[in-house]
């Protein structure tokens, strides 16, 4: 009777009912992040977040492709300017060898401001009002917000050359502070001056190489030519960090209460963190404060088109709060989000029939129950390469010689990674043919970007090569029909893999069953994520499987993946496989800080063809995104590059309430049906009862 | 009774300490120090410079468990396995290796925890009870050997067939319930409702079989014949005499699981996205975060050490007969 006297409609949403209708934007996170300082943070979980509080000087374009830098808290991009040794300026074309140092200026927007944070709060004499807080108070509180008053100040440019210093004060521990020692002068001799002071020493201290040459400016001076580093420019770890924030989190007695800097953010983006519970749910609102940003007005061609122009030279953001519910379980993620209670939706191998079906010409569509709701499907080739890779300092099937080379060539053939695709990954992902993804500048596609030692044209695409032909080449490396002329037996390959669960036999049959085309025997070495770092480490793996995802939209940012001086062995740099080839070396270093342009693509046609033929790796595949979202959600574009596309996002609360209501009508007959039969099943037993009772 | 609670409490320590020592040592055979900095600093762009200043940073660069550099009983205390161990003993759980304080995530995640697993527990009692006294009100009859066909059923069904199933019925088709999610104070309710029922439905094949049992061994004993022959009715004899007498083996079951109550369910919490402790520990195994374990499995054993000593009190509560020495 109770559940019958309640509102039919929507007892199963699991929000308030007065959110119903306004502009919030309802998403999910599996797992809780691990850090939100923006010094520490570089999981994608954690830049879901903080990437909407955070404002780096840069920014990519939300509609432009190829990717593109444009200003975010900068009022222009920087000038760069070269200098030589002597720190006299050089001209624009000057030889990369004459250029000792490269200054980046920064000029930042006038009018910038913090999202009100107790940090910056004043009394009525000007004096910080919570940089002195007694053990009473701080015993006292629970969270940040427990503390009444807020305050904001205008950003500086101080605050970004603070935040290079947070970069690399050791106890900080910034994963990119070993890289940046290599580029910011000063950097590294900086990290040894604070070593043994405090985090809020280094407001006081200077770092050679990064200086703020007045308040709304500052300049980086980093060893040598480096064009990527606009790139890091756009990153988080180059964000604005005001001194109070470490001065305010580090008094002592908010660790224990886990108000720290890495907990509470403070930034001049869009949002802020307006609840922070990272076991149940994270909110985001809308700082008041943000300073004046518009929807893009420009875009590709076809954006007008897809309304994606509708909000041109809008004020962002569109949304007022964001809701970031904790859903470790895929299938109740699902199921909320068919309810419409989460916006939008990855799709999970459980329920990939469900969502998604391939037409005759292969082309993806939504199933028709998904069209019925009006559901979008997003559909875009991730900035990363999947590959499966050679220890090149193995003595099998490692080395520069053609035995080896064309044993790996013929696996290289045998391993079909359209069928993985197909099989394992339902579809999602493209066969990758070089080093490069698509999307990042010197990728080619079609007849001129194939990998010619694995694929043939024809028909007009791509065709792997015939098993006939891997045997050949195999024939040729000594080892005809897979027999190894040693033992006369099958050649024995190890796949040393961190895949050991039950779930994977599937997966690690099907390798096995790839090599045994060629007569090949695949011994697997399934082991932890630690003893499979080690043995990467220390160059005891023989065949593996590895991934890169681009930092930044920059060819260098993969090729140099199979750079002899980053080899993980001699090195303990990102060349997994070890290659080492002295031609491709040379012509990396001439690549990689060229300005884009004809040389520079012709550079990277050389290199992806080196290590075709080389064969250092299976290309294995370009992963795919498939992505569901509700016909409420707006301005929706793929944007591998930024993790800022909230404040771009719309959403059509109205559309959203009516659809809810309409899809969350309560069902009772079957609760009735069900007590019903109870009754039934329950009256032989009280008539047995009653008749014992009788005798 | 005092003397031997002070006693049982002394007792507890080294068995406190030595499961201490074993979680320290398995640990440290699965990971390296270097290890967890590697897991803890990400994939990309890792030197050992950084691995070296984590462990610094982090106490890790400290000998095991026996430091022969050092002199006189910093050769123990100057140890990782002191420095993260013994601040345990006075409750002090420290900072998770992520940076977090595990003591506030404790208490933070405990409540929702009790929330969903004393209502499961207290309600699941009440039916389990019910029914089994039914079956024995009904012994040797078509209804008792249908019930007992059905718990079996029940029992020989995987929980995770009931939060889905439940999941799929009551959230998605009827949709009575929200399917998953958490709330504060009274809103918790209407998340809390469905994992309860499901916890009490899929514990009910088992708990009714075991009750069953111990109430079919007092009916046969000849305090109920008398009770029967003073021409008490069936069910007053069931309720009056069999149920208090069969409440001891009932009372000392449910006391001992009281304590760990706090520490959750896993897969009900994970699938229901409650934020209690269930998964607060597998979470730190995966993240090789061994603050988090250590301080985990500490209170997982005390628990359990309190659960047996609350047993053994609650013994002398319902049987006057037995005395604790």
């Amino acid at each position: 009777m109770l559940l019958g006297a309640c509102q039919p409609s929507q007892l199963n949403n699991p929000y308030g009912d007065a959110d119903d209708q306004l502009d919030i934007l309802y998403q999910s996170f599996s797992e809780r992040p691990k850090h939100l300082d923006p010094a520490v943070a570089y999981a994608s979980n954690e830049y879901a977040f903080i990437a909407q509080i955070y404002e780096p000087p840069l920014q990519y374009h939300y509609l432009k492709r190829p990717y593109q830098l444009t200003p975010l808290t900068a009022s222009a991009l920087p000038q760069v300017q070269y200098l030589n040794a002597q720190g006299a300026l050089l001209p624009d074309t000057a030889a990369e060898q004459d250029i000792a140092f490269t200054d980046y200026i920064i000029t930042l927007q006038a009018g910038v401001r913090y999202q009100p944070h107790p940090a910056l709060a004043k009394d009525a004499h000007g004096d910080y009002l919570y940089h002195h807080l007694s053990a009473d108070v701080i015993a006292n509180l629970k969270t940040l917000y427990d503390l009444p008053k807020t305050g904001t100040r205008t950003l500086l440019s101080e605050d970004y050359v603070y935040q290079i210093k947070r970069l690399a004060h050791p106890k900080i521990q910034s994963p990119i502070a070993e890289i940046m020692k290599n580029y910011i002068v000063g950097f590294a001799e900086f990290a040894q001056q604070v070593a043994d002071k405090p985090k809020t020493a280094i407001k006081e201290m200077s770092m050679e190489g990064v200086v703020a040459n007045s308040p709304t400016q500052y300049r980086i001076r980093i060893k040598g030519k480096y064009p990527q580093f606009s790139y890091w420019l756009a990153m988080l770890f180059f964000a604005p960090m005001p001194w109070e924030a470490d001065v305010f989190y580090e008094q002592p007695g908010l660790k224990d209460k886990n108000i720290t800097l890495d907990w509470f953010p403070i930034g001049t983006g869009a949002y802020f963190l307006a609840e922070n519970n990272p076991n149940r749910r994270m909110v985001l609102g809308k700082n008041s404060y943000f300073h004046a940003e518009s929807y893009p007005t420009e875009g590709e061609p076809e954006d007008k088109a897809k309304g994606l122009l509708a909000d041109a030279g809008k004020p962002l953001p569109f949304i007022d709060k964001a809701v970031f519910m904790l859903e470790k379980e895929t299938i109740p993620y699902c199921s909320k989000f068919q309810q419409g209670y989460f916006d939008a939706s990855g799709i999970a191998s459980d329920n990939f029939d469900q969502a998604v079906q391939f037409t005759g010409g292969g082309e993806v569509a939504l199933t028709e129950t998904m069209k019925a709701k009006g559901m979008q499907l997003q559909t875009s080739v991730e900035t990363s390469t999947f590959y499966m890779g050679f220890n090149m300092l193995d003595t099998t099937v490692g080395g520069t010689s053609e035995s080896a080379r064309k044993l790996r060539q013929a696996i290289a053939i045998a391993v079909d990674f359209e069928e993985f695709i197909s099989i394992f990954r339902n579809g999602r992902g493209v066969p990758a043919q070089g080093v490069i993804p698509p999307g990042i500048y010197g990728f080619v596609d079609g007849q001129d970007g194939i990998n010619s030692a694995v694929y043939e044209w024809r028909d007009g695409k791509p065709h792997r090569k015939t098993i006939a032909a891997a045997k050949q080449l195999l024939a040729e490396a000594g080892y005809a029909n897979g027999v190894n002329p040693k033992t006369g037996q099958a050649l024995i390959l190890y796949f040393d893999t961190m895949a050991a669960g039950v779930d994977d036999r599937p997966m690690l049959n099907w390798y096995r069953k790839q090599f045994a085309k060629l007569g090949l025997e695949l011994v697997i070495r399934a082991t932890d994520y630690n003893r499979f770092q080690e043995k990467m480490r220390t160059g005891n793996a023989q065949i593996f499987t590895w991934g890169w995802n681009a930092d930044y939209p920059d060819p260098e940012n993969f090729l140099f993946l199979l750079y002899g001086p980053n080899a993980k062995v001699k090195f303990g740099g990102e060349n997994a496989s070890n290659y080492q080839n002295p031609e491709f070396d040379r012509l990396f270093e001439k690549m990689r800080n060229m300005d884009n342009g004809e040389e520079r693509y012709q550079l990277i046609q050389q290199l992806q063809a080196q290590v075709r033929h080389d064969a250092p790796w299976l290309f294995g595949f370009h992963p795919k995104n498939f992505a569901l979202f509700h016909s409420w959600y707006k301005n929706l574009k793929p944007n591998l590059m930024a993790n800022n596309q909230l404040k771009y996002t719309r959403i059509n609360a109205q559309e959203r309430a009516q659809k809810r209501e309409q899809w969350n009508q309560a069902v009772f007959w079957p609760f009735w049906l069900a007590a019903g039969g109870l009754v039934l099943l329950a009256w032989p037993a009280v008539r047995a009862y009653r008749r014992k009772l009788r005798g | 009774m005092i003397q031997y609670i002070i006693r049982r409490i002394l007792y507890a320590f080294p068995i406190l300490l030595g499961v201490n020592i074993l979680t320290f040592v398995l640990f440290f055979i699965v990971n390296s120090p270097d290890d967890m900095a590697r897991l803890q600093l990400g994939q990309k762009h890792i030197t050992q410079q950084a691995i070296d200043n984590w462990k610094h940073q982090h106490a890790y660069d400290l000998p095991l468990l026996w430091d022969s550099h050092a002199v006189g009983g910093e050769k123990l205390t100057h140890t990782i396995f002191f420095e993260k161990s013994a601040s345990l003993f006075m409750f002090r759980f420290g900072m998770s290796d992520s940076g977090r304080n595990i003591g506030a995530d404790i208490q933070e995640r405990s409540l929702p925890s009790l929330a969903l697993a004393l209502p499961t527990l207290v309600v699941g009692l009440g039916v389990n009870i019910c029914l089994a006294l039914m079956m024995v009100l009904f012994r040797n009859s078509y209804l008792e050997q249908a019930g007992m066909v059905l718990c079996v059923l029940l029992m020989s069904v995987s929980s995770l067939f009931y939060i889905i199933g439940g999941q799929f019925f009551a959230g998605k088709l009827l949709k009575l319930v929200p399917i998953s999610g958490y709330d504060n104070g009274f809103a918790a309710f209407k998340f809390l409702i469905l994992p309860i029922l499901i916890g009490v439905f899929s514990g009910i094949g088992s708990g009714v079989r075991w009750y069953r049992t111990l109430f079919l061994e007092e009916v046969g004993k000849d305090y109920v014949r008398t009770a029967r022959a003073k021409g008490l009715t069936e069910t007053a004899t069931l309720f009056r005499h069999v149920l208090p007498n069969a409440m001891i083996p009932i009372l000392t079951g449910v006391v001992v699981v009281l304590p760990s109550l706090f520490l959750g369910s896993l897969v009900m919490e994970s699938f229901f996205s409650i934020p209690g402790l269930g998964s607060y520990t597998i979470d730190a195994i995966n993240n090789q975060d061994f603050a988090t374990v250590r301080a985990m499995v500490f209170l997982g054993s005390l628990l359990y050490v309190l659960g047996l000593l609350l047993t053994d009190i609650s013994y002398t509560l319902v049987d006057p007969r037995v005395r604790l020495s």
